[in-house]
């Protein structure tokens, strides 16, 4: 179909003010925050409502035209980039909270509310939406319920799914579907709001999201421990666990994330320790204090170099510094930032970062990883140039052995980011022919002809 | 406008043009944080409004793949050079510096705006420029008309690229160096300071200069007030026109040398960046004219700074203001020379002032200079979202140390119907609180 056609049926539907199709424009909308993807689309739409997204998809369901959903496009799977050009549809129009249900601890909201706004607006109540990931003050909900996204909290208090408890989706073919609802317990049918929570923008466009919202925890405690030794940093994980203690955050860095991170923000980390790692229990004040102790007295069996524990507000923010400064520290050091998020069961997170650090050396990469120790979510972070090719096939040989080993390991491609086009040629490792086979027809059932975020999470089908 | 002009023309007319910000466009990780505190996207809500878009442009010139468009110069345009976004780049990417390189690939391209182009001719013409503003100030009450509050007017006539209902600052009647001899002798001074004016006080906004005078008199400071000074020359370096800015740098750089005084004092962020910052960075590759830009930059303060860090303000002759206080920081003092904490202290020194913080006093006011001109509508709101901030925290007066910022505020306050809200510089307060001292004597 001519562009200008599709232009010109798109300014029907979205109003004039509210559709890029300048070159210029196009190519602010052809990558999100993954590197190495870009591509340009045909147009951009801010659409107003359901209604609008209904009509758009209707008129390009009919003629196969792909349609891209995006909201901040802060994705770092490169899950929002128009591969195959056609429509970006841009969801930041729709950013109401439509309800903040206090009595069954709910939200309604529209799926281009900022993560970061939710929490300003339901804290006054002392409420949170726990999932925070790194990108909290830009990111779309839509956005992040998509891409399942989780953060630091995610060993206590899970990750986007686990919040999600109904939506309103715009089907390819423009029909409006809902599913889920207010209900805790809810068995009816087939778990549709599961399905299209994580789906990527494959299988639909949630319009609207019912999320479930929790007490925000009394009290806080931060601790950081420094480890000499990788595997007594390791032992320390588990035995928390053991000790029937989760905390809401616990933390690691190895070696050379410790060594950037102390080169660039100068934050009193050891050169030498093997790895650090940041714990914070929360809660009642009481329980929050006992656990505390315990905590560390699980450090201290487990040959904890150092313990600092913080007492005051400015000791909270100097111990997070470190870990805060992790990614930009590393992402300093070199033009490309590859920020990867293999998963492993915890108890195998020492194994990997051990694999991780080998496999640096052989490929000669520069690799920092850092991340979640609780839940296994580990974030190897590959620095590197893009424009120099010759080390780009080494990052690539060596991306490949990690996703391989986490594979190995009994973990998974992705945490929290989601597969997008970054991580599918693993997808079969993880998945097998039968996975595969049975995701596709998912795709194929609800996308018949295969025009929503085509080629993306599941591939060609 | 030649909309074909590829990298291969530009590497032609000139190679260092853009090609050696290439590695600084690809630290840029595309992470979007700049998008949670860009003002011009908050209102905008699109790519090309916010750095993480205006960068990715800049890479598409350079891979051909973009041309020096309209379109591209338009996206450019659409920055404050509020610096907001690089003071929250977790990779540090001096976003705002990258931006004003991509107008000056449009400058070189296709020359400045016809506009700007006269704008700038006449500003560099020194004394042509001082008898323009000093006949404004003469034939002003002709042309604007006053309004109930002090140092606003607007004009009675439709001037061209201004908006009609805009509140602007009268020009004086006469400048405010021709109003002092060019020293200002103090006996047994503390120190010698060579007072670096600006157009805006200079010109307009004398009661500041006034104000500064008078604190540092109080403060037993002898002041030299150049003759020959002239712009900072920011306006013209922020729209890409790096040689004019660098003539400006020059001229003031060799008139100040002429000076033998302990410090240089300018009453405004922007002009004490470009003094203490910029001007040294212009001539990295000048090393002669880089020492000389050096010293003069060692030697430069803002004034809160100046008065706070070096002088210790004489605190025990203050007088009693009875006012509720708050506080505006303009872009260039947050983020620019990072002095926030010194004006902050000078207002809560001073006897009966209740100081209230607005919720982000760091926020752009939407003025940005030249800014303002070309896109009313887009600063127009985002001034209403900083007055409704000094709203809320139900002060009447509202203190700020740039005179961009003091009169956008001020045409927000008039827009918005506020009457009773004062704006001023920090300077004039602390000195009404000296005047103050004195009365009650």
């Amino acid at each position: 179909m001519q562009n200008n056609i599709i232009i010109n049926t798109l300014t029907q539907i979205v109003g004039p003010g509210h559709i890029l199709s300048d070159l210029e424009s196009l190519y602010s909308y052809s990558y999100d925050a993954s590197p190495g993807h870009q591509h340009l689309p045909t147009a951009v739409v801010f659409p107003a409502d359901t209604q609008e997204i209904s009509q758009i998809l209707s008129f390009a369901n009919i003629h196969k035209i792909p349609v891209y959903t995006r909201g901040s496009g802060t994705n770092l799977s490169a899950g929002t980039c128009p591969v195959k050009g056609g429509i970006v549809l841009v969801t930041t129009r729709l950013n109401k909270i439509l309800e903040i249900d206090e009595e069954n601890l709910v939200v309604v909201v529209e799926p281009g509310v900022i993560v970061a706004d939710l929490n300003k607006t339901v804290a006054p109540l002392g409420l949170i939406y726990p999932p925070d990931p790194g990108t909290v003050a830009t990111a779309t909900l839509g956005g992040t319920v998509s891409e399942n996204a989780g953060g630091l909290r995610g060993l206590k208090y899970g990750v986007s799914k686990h919040y999600v408890m109904g939506m309103e989706v715009v089907l390819a073919s423009g029909d409006i579907m809902t599913c889920g609802g207010k209900n805790v317990k809810d068995v009816s049918g087939y778990d549709m709001t599961k399905l299209f929570t994580g789906a990527e923008g494959t299988l639909g466009i949630i319009t609207k999201l019912i999320l479930k919202i929790v007490p925000a925890p009394e009290a806080k405690k931060s601790m950081m421990a420094v480890f000499k030794n990788l595997d007594d940093a390791g032992n320390t994980v588990s035995d928390i666990i053991a000790n029937k203690i989760i905390p809401a955050t616990l933390e690691i860095m190895d070696n050379a994330t410790i060594r950037t991170v102390e080169d660039y923000a100068k934050v009193g980390l050891p050169l030498e320790a093997e790895a650090v790692l940041l714990i914070e229990v929360d809660g009642n004040p009481i329980v929050v204090e006992q656990e505390a102790k315990k905590v560390f007295s699980v450090l201290k069996k487990n040959n904890a170099f150092s313990v600092e524990v913080a007492k005051t507000q400015a000791d909270v923010d100097k111990l997070w510094a470190a870990r805060r400064a992790a990614l930009p520290a590393l992402a300093k050091l070199r033009p490309t930032t590859y920020c990867e998020d293999a998963t492993v069961p915890r108890s195998k997170v020492p194994v990997f970062l051990h694999a991780v650090s080998d496999i640096a050396k052989k490929y000669n990469v520069t690799i920092g990883t850092f991340g979640h120790a609780g839940d296994g979510n580990m974030h190897p972070t590959l620095v590197c140039d893009l424009r120099d090719k010759e080390e780009m096939q080494r990052i690539h040989k060596a991306m490949d052995e990690i996703f391989r080993t986490a594979l190995k390991l009994g973990g998974t491609l992705s945490g929290e980011h989601g597969i997008g086009l970054g991580k599918l040629q693993w997808m079969h490792i993880q998945h097998g022919p039968v996975g595969m086979k049975t995701m596709k027809a998912i795709k194929q059932a609800l996308d018949p002809n295969l025009i929503l975020n085509p080629g993306k999470l599941v591939g060609e089908c | 406008m030649d909309n074909k002009l590829t990298v291969e023309k530009i590497k032609e007319c000139d190679k260092t043009l853009l090609l050696d910000i290439q590695d600084a466009l690809a630290n840029c990780m595309k992470c979007g944080n700049c998008m949670a505190v860009c003002p011009i996207f908050k209102e905008l809500g699109v790519e090309t409004g916010v750095a993480r878009g205006k960068l990715s442009l800049i890479e598409g010139v350079l891979k051909g793949v973009i041309p020096l468009s309209d379109n591209f110069e338009k996206s450019m345009g659409l920055c404050l050079s509020c610096k907001a976004c690089a003071a929250n780049c977790p990779c540090g990417v001096p976003a705002d510096e990258l931006i004003i390189r991509g107008r000056q690939a449009i400058v070189k391209a296709h020359g400045l705006s016809p506009v700007k182009k006269k704008v700038f001719a006449l500003l560099k013409n020194r004394p042509l420029f001082d008898l323009a503003l000093r006949t404004a100030g003469i034939f002003g009450p002709i042309s604007m008309k006053k309004l109930p509050r002090p140092m606003a007017v607007v004009s009675r006539f439709p001037m061209p690229g201004m908006d009609k209902k805009r509140v602007l600052t009268p020009f004086a009647a006469v400048p405010l160096r021709k109003q002092y001899p060019e020293t200002i002798k103090i006996n047994n001074a503390k120190f010698k300071i060579a007072f670096f004016t600006g157009c805006t006080i200079n010109y307009a906004y004398t009661d500041v200069g006034k104000a500064v005078i008078n604190v540092l008199k109080e403060n037993n400071i002898e002041i030299v007030m150049p003759k020959m000074q002239h712009c900072c020359g920011t306006p013209v370096f922020t729209s890409g026109d790096i040689e004019s800015g660098k003539a400006f740098a020059r001229h003031n750089i060799q008139t100040f040398e002429r000076y033998n005084v302990d410090y240089i004092i300018a009453a405004c962020g922007s002009c004490t960046e470009a003094l203490k910052y910029e001007y040294p960075k212009m001539f990295k590759d000048d090393p002669s004219m880089k020492i000389r830009a050096e010293k003069i930059a060692e030697k430069t303060y803002e004034i809160s700074e100046f008065l706070v860090d070096i002088v210790k303000f004489r605190k025990d002759n203050l007088g009693t203001l009875n006012a509720t206080v708050t506080m505006h920081d303009p872009c260039h003092m947050v983020r620019g020379i990072k002095v926030t904490q010194q004006p902050r202290e000078i207002v809560k020194s001073i006897p009966g002032i209740i100081f209230k913080e607005m919720k982000e006093p760091a926020r752009c006011c939407g003025s940005g200079g030249s800014f303002s001109l070309a896109h009313y509508d887009i600063s127009r709101k985002i001034n209403d979202r900083k007055v409704a901030d000094i709203k809320s925290t139900n002060a009447d007066i509202v203190v700020t140390s740039c005179g961009t910022c003091r009169m956008h505020i001020t045409d927000g306050l008039v827009q918005n119907k506020i009457d009773n809200v004062e704006v001023m510089h920090v300077i004039q307060l602390l000195d009404k609180a000296y005047q103050a001292g004195k009365s009650n004597h």
